[in-house]
């Protein structure tokens, strides 16, 4: 009989079909709730925004891999537009788009490309060029016009808005309590903050009902697990419960904290960044411990009004460490019976 | 049915039994010639005892154990001895074999089997099924008859049937279970008798609720059947004691260790016909399948049948067959020719049509961790196959706690399978047990 050949591999002959690329463009999916509700609350100037920081991010993308010869179709692997995306959505909706492009210049070459690219960045490149810009543009980056039904309000939760060129733009939820508590805390409907249509904001953050439906989908995706979002939230929600119980007139109660701010883009979508997370469940746990704790820290007694984007950087910088630390007895280590 | 049991860890992949659980095992008719390698377990090659020129009948010793840790083989045919020289082997190399023309007429040696088999005493069962040349037969090859003999330090307090079968496709054990029950349940009587062990269990994955059934009925009161979750690697040695005692069997170690011994169902099938029979190893349950093949099937193989006369019995091959695997999906070998002859461990041939190989380029690690997740001994591919392929090994050998962490890895491919960026995973740490291999033995 002859014999008939074949070709040959290495085991396992068989794969889950799973890929970086189904995994991205879900996280990308997950965001679209969120861009959504942004782009009806700023309008056109959202939209804007959005598109800018996400091209440019794939652009930039694009360029570098060319540059450093690899293959140039990584660039649409959905990472990059992830990060652009996720960029955009951190931004205020009347942002220059100068100050966009170099954002995202910051995101792709600095943050991630520099340090060989996908898997081997740090830090998450979306929040670097965040925090980043917001040290190089402090003013454009405080600025929050009114969204949607409210663009000519006098004031916010309280506190007085301000008329710039083109907009009426005030203080955020956070920002309100920080410059005062005591005047606009009674303002604050929950309802608002959940829904996000009439919250001013970075323009991702304002609905947290919209990013938590993103969050759920990519638990459900099984691309996250539960254990870096709830850590966060949790120990958010820890500390706020005990300083407004302490002081009721200058501490917003813990809904405030969950539904103010980037609390919910941070915690699912930021602090799970695969490349800059712990990868065993104990460390996960850790480190969206330390996030939520920095994050409220800062919110609470620090400069800022939000303090999601350092906490989430610092605890990035954790990362290698937890990893060291948490590392799981492998099957059989504990169990030896009597050596004889 | 109380809750199926299981280990922490593993996937959950396409299991394709449906192609061939419920065809009937058919006997494969005499081959022409059969292709006996010397090396078919575990442990030293055979000894060959035979020349070219030589005439054997079925069941003659061709080769005799040739260490502690080693097993004979036998003729699967009466004939005459074509050649003794080396040849493909399914594992990969070219290893001595022997080389049988049969004369068609399957003459046998004298049979004798053991007079009262549960009354006889230890040693002459333990002769019988080591005279057998029996090796596991889940894959493993090891010898049968060195788990019976454990030192008398180590006492044995399960024997476990390991009918999980939990590689994709292959539906051999499936068969045997339903077919050859109250046989498999003889030479688990057997192996009870010889190691003096009461509690006796036999480890069945729920996808196969009939085999379940029967086996239940078959045991009756002299042991259990453990439903197990369906999960791959269950059927892995180590995986399958902790599922069915709690007891995690340490690395480098055998299941003595913990007072486990495991056999595969198609080895107490052999013990059974070693024992109650006196007949040697001649012959396995071969399950023939995959969407390269045009009848999957489940046969009844002589030792040492190329490949090709059974698929070609099998009803042949489709006109997309590329690829050809040895075992199951996660473990087997790929193997360039069908040229190679079925071995002990043989338990399935499956044929993969091109558009279901899995492609063989990869991108960098993103630390998903799902790689951490599918790990059945709870390693971290991730950071392995991160190092390996930059040649860290000596920080390997750092993140060794006692034993190298890659002491503990049997290669089940989990990791690999459900990798997104379809790293090689099982590769690189082949690559670095190699190379520690070779560096030890500098």
């Amino acid at each position: 009989m002859e014999n008939r050949t074949f070709a040959v591999a290495n085991s396992p002959h068989v794969h889950d079909n799973s890929s970086i690329q189904k995994i991205m463009w879900n996280v990308f999916l997950a965001l679209i709730p969120a861009t959504f509700v942004s782009v009806y609350a700023f309008g056109f100037q959202a939209a804007r925004v959005i598109a800018v920081s996400t091209i440019a991010a794939v652009v930039f993308e694009y360029i570098a891999l060319l540059f450093m010869k690899r293959d140039w179709r990584a660039c649409f692997d959905g990472s990059a537009a992830v990060t652009g995306l996720l960029l955009g959505l951190t931004l205020p909706s009347n942002i220059s788009t100068g100050i966009i492009l170099i954002g995202s210049f910051v995101a792709i070459i600095i943050a991630k490309q520099v340090f060989g690219g996908l898997g081997h960045n740090p830090f998450n490149p979306a929040l670097t060029a965040r925090v980043f810009l917001l040290i190089a543009f402090p003013g454009p980056l405080t600025t929050w016009p009114l969204p949607r039904g409210l663009e000519n309000a006098s004031k916010f939760m309280g506190v007085a808005t301000t008329k710039v060129a083109d907009a009426v733009t005030t203080a955020t939820p956070l920002g309100a309590i920080k410059q005062n508590a005591v005047q606009a805390m009674p303002n604050i409907n929950i309802n608002d903050l959940v829904f996000g249509l009439q919250t001013p904001g970075s323009i991702g953050e304002i609905s947290a009902l919209a990013l938590l439906l993103g969050g759920i989908w990519l638990l459900y995706k099984k691309i996250i697990t539960w254990h870096i979002p709830v850590a966060v939230i949790a120990s958010v929600g820890f500390v706020a419960l005990i300083t407004w119980r302490i002081d009721p007139k200058h501490y917003a109660d813990p809904f405030f904290h969950f539904f103010a701010g980037g609390l919910f883009i941070g915690a699912f979508f930021m602090a799970t960044d695969y490349v800059t997370a712990p990868i065993f469940s104990t460390g996960k746990l850790i480190y969206g411990a330390g996030v939520g704790l920095l994050t409220i820290i800062i919110r609470l007694w620090g400069g800022y009004p939000e303090g999601i984007s350092f906490a989430i950087l610092i605890m990035n910088a954790v990362t290698p460490l937890l990893d060291r630390w948490t590392v799981p007895k492998p099957f059989g280590f504990q169990k030896v019976r009597s050596k004889s | 049915m109380s809750k199926a049991k299981t280990f922490k860890g593993g996937i959950h992949p396409s299991y394709n039994k449906d192609l061939s659980s419920k065809a009937e095992t058919r006997e494969l008719p005499l081959p022409a010639e059969v292709i006996i390698p010397l090396s078919m377990h575990i442990g030293a090659p055979a000894k060959c005892l035979v020349k070219r020129g030589d005439l054997v009948k079925t069941g003659q010793v061709i080769g005799e154990a040739g260490g502690f840790i080693s097993a004979p083989v036998h003729a699967s045919i009466s004939g005459k001895v074509k050649a003794v020289q080396p040849v493909e082997h399914p594992m990969g190399k070219r290893l001595e074999a022997v080389i049988i023309e049969g004369d068609g007429k399957d003459e046998w040696i004298e049979l004798a089997p053991v007079e009262n088999p549960l009354g006889a005493d230890k040693e002459t069962l333990l002769n019988a099924i080591k005279a057998a040349g029996i090796v596991g037969m889940g894959g493993a090859t090891f010898p049968s008859n060195v788990k019976l003999s454990p030192p008398a330090n180590k006492p044995i307090d399960f024997v476990i049937l390991n009918g999980a079968e939990c590689e994709p496709y292959l539906t051999a054990d499936h068969r045997i279970m339903l077919e050859k029950a109250e046989y498999i349940v003889k030479g688990l009587e057997i192996a009870a008798r010889i190691l003096n062990v009461k509690k006796l269990f036999i480890g069945i994955e729920v996808n196969k609720p009939d085999a379940i059934k029967v086996m239940r009925k078959a045991l009756g009161k002299k042991g259990t059947v453990v439903p197990l979750e369906v999960k791959y690697p269950q059927g892995s040695e180590k995986q399958l004691i902790s599922a069915i005692t709690g007891r995690e069997v340490p690395p480098k170690n055998l299941p003595m260790e913990v007072g486990a011994v495991v056999f595969n169902v198609g080895t107490a099938y052999a013990i059974y016909d070693a024992v109650y029979n006196g007949k040697p190893l001649l012959s396995r349950i071969v399950t023939v399948t995959g969407r390269g093949v045009k009848k999957p099937g489940n046969f009844q193989v002589r030792i040492g049948t190329s490949v090709a006369e059974v698929v070609e019995f099998s009803g042949g091959y489709n006109d997309n067959a590329r690829q050809l695997i040895l075992g199951g999906p996660m473990m087997g070998r790929s193997v360039a020719t069908d040229g190679v002859p079925i071995i002990k461990g043989t338990g399935g041939i499956l044929v993969l049509p091109e558009k279901e190989m899995v492609t063989d380029s990869y991108s960098a690690c993103i630390r998903c961790g799902r790689c951490i997740k599918a790990c059945p001994n709870r390693l971290n591919p991730q950071l392995l196959g991160s190092m390996i392929p930059m040649g860290l090994y000596d920080r390997i050998e750092e993140l060794g706690i006692k034993e190298s962490v890659l002491d503990y890895c049997f290669e089940c491919g989990s990791c690999t399978y459900v990798c997104p960026a379809g790293r090689p995973l099982v590769q690189f740490f082949q690559l670095a047990k190699v190379y520690f291999r070779t560096k030890k033995s500098k």
